[in-house]
């Protein structure tokens, strides 16, 4: 017969221990994952909406002002747009999107108006409120979120994205197509060149409101400005700037001025803060919490067993055959703990998710692994102090009648 | 000889002053022989077989086994002792609850040897050996006292020790199952040639003895071979 043929005996032996240990381990472990799987779909959550504010990095000409971050492109003075290239192949990490612009003024009629140029589909990208709109159909993924998924799953909306802003195409504002009653589908003329409005979007309550966006190079044409752009807007990943993003985009754009739009990714940088900060705390509770509870219940168990383990000793058992039981018997409750653990805080969070907060949680598989190994931890070093204990029970224990 | 202990005291502290369970006590076993101790209540009788077990250290004294003097102080070592040389009879049968009687057998083989299949067939000679060989499924608690004493000495034999030592072996069972436990352990004298110290408190199961010992207050007060 095994040490571990006899653990297993010993701990199906007393079912009722069994089960309270178990039930403080999965308990503890439950509470962890349900907590932090609902944290990461809230976290990818908020951080999609932050991102719906749009890009939190700017790159203008040295000489423009970000005093209004919507405006800070129109009749901005320019630079060449080769610097986009410049940018996309330095393989700065966190950049999500590059997003060159250029703005001016022109009157269309008796209206002034503001015309333009983008890349449509990076500025899609980087607008995921126009995606809801009906653009692409499809939301874009949070670029703080810890691992949320690419932004452009499906490569045909991406293509269909690109398509539907043609060269005589172009996207208005809800301002604009009130102003000059159009709808989609009608033609509308900018100094001389007709284009047709191929999507109205909706109202956002900013300059874009009053915005005719048409592709880029058609724009610049039109303006004679050559291959010049007044702006690139960038969206950002939050960590990445705060260790530095805009000094390595400086690097590789010296002569323009870049700047963040402070308020948006401040935000978005506390709201991951306090996410770690939460998690943080529930994990030291729960180790804390966890390792006394099978501390206890290992202690008491070794209490009850003290006959046991006399019998052992007596008969040739030496210490470390009873610190091998006893933290064998510790992996075996944390690794099934674990393992349910994991089941009851993914189902709790799928479970509970939808029903607080509207939000659909999903499994988190890397939890899975997670569980187990911290479940053993937390079981293991709650046992130790209990086993060196059981080690110091005399081999001669049991031969006094009881 | 098998055992020689010379000058061995045993002293407990207590908060009323020091006692000596074992007073500069010095004693032969020899190989083959059948050793009774009696005594009254605390005349040391039990500490000194669990010192003869090695199951406690002693305060000071030499013990030699085989004429190889023992590191009484090492655990690890007398742990090795006692699963090679050493089998036990407890008055309180010393079985593990949750293990069937042929699984109280097996792990004192464990200890010396891992091989599961060569253990549970010498499991089975023993409990054969002691007429349980139909109750080798049967927890303790389904056992009667006499049969859960069989299991004991079946364990104790499981290793084939050279010393059985067993502490009022007879001091849970009726008259009758009494004389058949100390004719087992008679038999393991006689016929297996292993030396068996008893610690008892009947004068009955004492005269099973060759060797006759008498301790008052730790110290030898009467050594009669018979």
């Amino acid at each position: 017969m095994r040490l571990i043929d006899l653990t297993l005996k010993e701990l199906w032996h007393r079912k009722s221990q069994l089960v309270s240990g178990l039930l403080a381990i999965t308990l503890g472990i439950g509470v962890i994952v349900g907590i932090r799987s609902f944290s990461v779909v809230s976290e990818k959550a908020v951080a999609v909406n932050l991102d719906n504010l749009g890009a939190n990095i700017l790159v203008l000409p040295q000489s423009s002002s970000v005093d209004n971050y919507y405006a800070a492109d129109i009749d901005a003075s320019t630079f060449p747009e080769e610097y986009v290239e410049k940018l996309v192949t330095s393989t700065i990490p966190g950049v999500d999107n590059i997003s060159p612009k250029l703005t001016r003024r022109v009157k269309v009629g008796n209206e002034n108006i503001v015309l333009t140029g983008i890349l449509p589909k990076s500025e899609i990208a980087s607008k995921p409120i126009w995606q809801r709109g009906g653009i692409q159909g499809q939301q874009a993924a949070a670029s703080c979120a810890p691992s949320g998924p690419k932004k452009y799953a499906d490569a045909k909306l991406q293509r269909k994205g690109i398509d539907t802003l043609a060269n005589n195409d172009c996207f208005i504002g809800s301002g604009i197509a009130l102003r000059l009653k159009l709808k989609e589908g009608s033609k509308l003329t900018i100094m001389d060149k007709e284009f047709t409005v191929a999507k109205l979007l909706p109202e956002t309550g900013t300059v874009d409101d009053d915005r005719v966006f048409a592709n880029l190079h058609t724009v610049q044409a039109l303006l004679g400005t050559g291959e010049q752009i007044s702006a690139i807007e960038i969206m950002g990943c939050c960590s990445s700037i705060s260790e530095g993003l805009l000094g390595k985009l400086r690097n590789v754009l010296p002569d323009t001025r870049i700047t963040t739009i402070g308020q948006i990714v401040s935000t978005q940088i506390e709201n991951n803060k306090l996410m770690s900060k939460i998690s943080l705390v529930f994990l030291i509770i729960i180790v804390f919490v966890g390792g006394i509870s099978i501390g206890n219940y290992i202690w008491g168990n070794v209490n009850e067993r003290r006959k046991e383990i006399g019998i052992l000793r007596m008969i040739g058992y030496h210490k470390r055959h009873i610190y091998y039981i006893l933290v064998l018997k510790a992996l075996l409750m944390g690794l099934v703990g674990g393992i349910a653990g994991y089941i009851l805080g993914t189902l709790g969070a799928m479970w509970l998710g939808p029903q607080f907060s509207g939000i659909a949680v999903s499994p988190i598989y890397m939890y899975f692994f997670y569980s187990i190994v911290v479940a053993i931890l937390i079981s293991i070093i709650g046992s130790l102090i209990p086993a060196y204990m059981a080690g110091k029970i005399e081999p001669f224990s049991n031969m006094q009648e009881d | 000889m098998l055992i020689q202990i010379k000058n061995l005291t045993k002293t407990y502290q207590r908060h009323d002053g020091a006692i000596n369970a074992v007073d500069n006590l010095s004693l032969d076993i020899p190989k083959g022989s059948f050793v009774t101790i009696t005594g009254a209540s605390g005349s040391g009788k039990t500490t000194l077989l669990l010192i003869l077990g090695g199951l406690l250290q002693p305060t000071s004294g030499k013990m030699s086994y085989n004429a190889r003097e023992l590191d009484l102080l090492k655990e690890k070592d007398m742990a090795t002792f006692r699963s090679n040389h050493v089998g036990f009879v407890m008055q309180s049968f010393a079985l593990v609850p949750y293990l069937t009687a042929l699984e109280n057998i097996s792990i004192a083989l464990n200890v010396k040897d891992k091989d599961n299949d060569k253990n549970r067939k010498r499991a089975l000679q023993l409990l054969e050996w002691v007429g349980l060989d139909d109750r080798t499924t049967h927890y303790p608690k389904e056992l009667s006292a006499g049969q859960q004493q069989r299991v004991a000495i079946a364990r104790a034999l499981a290793n084939n020790p050279d010393l059985l030592l067993a502490d009022e072996p007879t001091g849970n069972l009726d008259p009758t199952l009494s004389e058949e436990i100390l004719g087992v352990l008679k038999e393991i004298n006689q016929k297996q040639g292993t030396t068996v110290v008893m610690v008892t408190h009947s004068p009955a199961a004492a005269e099973y003895g060759d060797t006759k010992i008498q301790l008052k207050n730790g110290k030898l007060h009467t050594n009669e071979k018979v």
